[in-house]
């Protein structure tokens, strides 16, 4: 039931109560009590609004980061890591396998600024051994949802 | 006296045959529907989802590669060895992809071949209903008599054996069957399918299955007659990909069955059709290469639908059984008084709901009207809403 209330908040965080409770035949006191579970327990860390770059009227600038680190003799990468996720500039921090060893999303509101934090704050942190930025420049698809509107396709409304 | 201005008197051409198959009776509620704004329709008989990505990626692959020609008649070799596989690993029926296997523009011309390639004039052919609308007509078109057995809410819609076999004359050449069905949704009880073998083997019957909704079961595991100990030799297993991979519109179908049957199928095939479209064959190959997981996850969400919705109908005061496969709901709707196109049209005026009066699958059908779930959940609580307004006004 865990799991099912998962792909339904996963699918969209905003589903009402009742909605939740006619697609898992749960009563609202159980679903509200399942759901408030999850969040206590850390398992839910939030939820979040996915838009698409034109509805923010702010100048944002987003940086996809590739870090090379040396990991330390005691914890490894996860000091390094936790160290950078700190940031409030940094919105994703995952370890990867590959040429390199951490993957940032950092966000800014200019160019300049991202830059700066790169250089003064992410390449200065004992053991970053080096980075390399990437500057979004178009974004097609976040979190399973496609940015681009298509047209209505129109189905015949009845068929036999 | 002809249309275009010119005086000379012309006959009908059209042939006596085919003046006296009935039309659909449905096609002025269809029209009336397409005139309307702000319906929620669950009129639809084909999956709300697009087809996979993948799939459609193949399709266009296809024709990147500039495959435009056509294929072998009996369809690409490849897709029949897939098709084969397939339905030896799902139904558990063995098939030669050399020539136990065709591949059709969609079930509907399956079956059309398969009826013009058994069936001699006066050659009866029994189907259960209600049933999908083409069955009948199928049967006039091939000058076969089509001869209906009712299935009956009592039974759960499955086909009761004993009804058919006091159908059977010496005339009878087939029996043609559909389970999951279109419109009720039923599925056939092992048992049943069984008895209906004993039944096919005792009086030397062929029989057709149409497995179109064959994926979308929901309860117990789906079981073919063709897979019934001594049914291979005398099954027409009938499937298609519209339904499970959302692919309606690219119109492949298949047969397995016999050789002497496929091979007599063929004549008709590469006569009137050549072969199916070779982009859509090409997707088709797709679709059982890496389509599977697609396809699961679309039934899972078929289910779920059908749990809220059918729940929702009885809620509301209509009585419906559960159905455990394809995407139909089939509430009865006598307790309104009204027959299922008086039921259909006016929750059509009054409400902006568009349901398939049952009696178009049939006589059998009426006092019930076919509720496609394949819509999305807002739009099945909306209809659920509109209805329920309906019952009460």
């Amino acid at each position: 039931m865990r799991q099912k209330i998962l792909s339904l908040l996963k699918e969209n965080a905003r589903i009402s109560l009742a909605d939740i409770c006619k697609r898992t035949g749960l009563t609202e006191p159980e679903a509200a009590e399942e759901i408030k579970a999850l969040e206590k327990s850390g398992v839910i860390r939030g939820y979040t609004a996915i838009l698409s770059e034109n509805t923010d009227d702010r100048e944002q600038v987003k940086a996809l980061i590739e870090v090379k680190v040396t990991p330390r003799r005691e914890g490894g990468f996860d000091q390094v890591a936790r160290r950078i996720a700190k940031y409030p500039e940094v919105t994703d921090v995952m370890l990867v396998s590959g040429g390199f060893d951490l993957l940032l999303t950092v966000q800014g509101s200019s160019l300049n600024e991202v830059a700066n934090f790169v250089a003064a704050k992410l390449a200065t942190i004992d053991g970053v051994l080096s980075t390399s930025t990437g500057f979004m420049l178009k974004k097609y698809k976040e979190s399973g949802r496609i940015m681009e509107d298509t047209d209505e396709y129109e189905r015949l409304k009845v068929c036999p | 006296m002809s249309t275009n201005g010119s005086k000379s008197a012309r006959r009908s051409f059209v042939s006596r045959h085919i003046c006296t198959l009935p039309k659909s009776g449905i096609r002025v509620f269809f029209e009336l529907v397409n005139t309307m704004d702000d319906v929620v329709s669950l009129g639809v008989g084909e999956p709300d989802f697009v087809t996979p990505w993948t799939i459609r990626e193949s399709g266009i692959y296809s024709i990147e590669k500039g495959h435009t020609s056509y294929t072998s008649n009996l369809g690409m070799p490849k897709l029949r060895a897939a098709i084969c596989d397939y339905v030896a690993k799902n139904y558990d029926c063995q098939y030669k992809p050399e020539n136990q296997c065709i591949v059709t523009v969609g079930v509907s011309e399956a079956l059309d071949i398969a009826m013009r390639a058994i069936l001699d004039p006066g050659d009866e052919v029994i189907y259960s209903e209600p049933c999908f609308v083409s069955y009948p007509a199928e049967i006039i078109m091939a000058h076969g008599v089509p001869v209906p057995v009712s299935t009956k809410k009592a039974d759960a819609f499955a086909l009761d054996p004993e009804e058919v076999r006091k159908k059977i004359t010496p005339k009878t050449k087939a029996i043609l069957i559909n389970f999951p069905c279109n419109p009720t949704g039923a599925v056939m009880p092992k048992r049943n399918l069984e008895k209906l073998a004993q039944l096919a083997v005792e009086h030397d019957l062929l029989v057709i299955t149409d497995e179109i909704y064959s994926e979308l079961v929901y309860d117990e595991p789906h079981c073919s007659i063709a897979s019934l100990p001594g049914m291979a030799d005398r099954t027409i297993f009938l499937h298609g990909f519209s339904k499970a991979f959302a692919m309606t519109g690219w119109r492949i179908g298949y047969a397995c069955g016999p050789a002497d049957i496929i091979e007599a199928m063929m004549k008709i095939h590469q006569y009137a059709i050549m072969c199916a479209p070779t982009v859509a064959q090409e997707a088709a190959l797709e679709a059982l290469q890496n389509g599977e997981k697609s396809a699961r996850s679309m039934r899972d969400s078929y289910r779920e639908r059908r749990d809220v919705f059918v729940s929702g109908l009885n809620r509301i005061g209509l009585d419906c059984l559960l159905p455990h496969g394809a995407f139909y709901a089939f509430p009865e709707i006598r307790s309104t008084n009204l027959d299922s196109m008086t039921f259909a049209n006016e929750l059509l005026l009054k409400q902006k709901v568009a349901v398939v009066p049952g009696g178009a699958f049939g006589p059998g059908g009426e006092g019930f009207v076919r509720c496609s779930y394949a819509s999305s959940l807002e739009e099945l609580e909306t209809a659920l809403e509109r209805m329920e307004k309906f019952l009460n006004g």
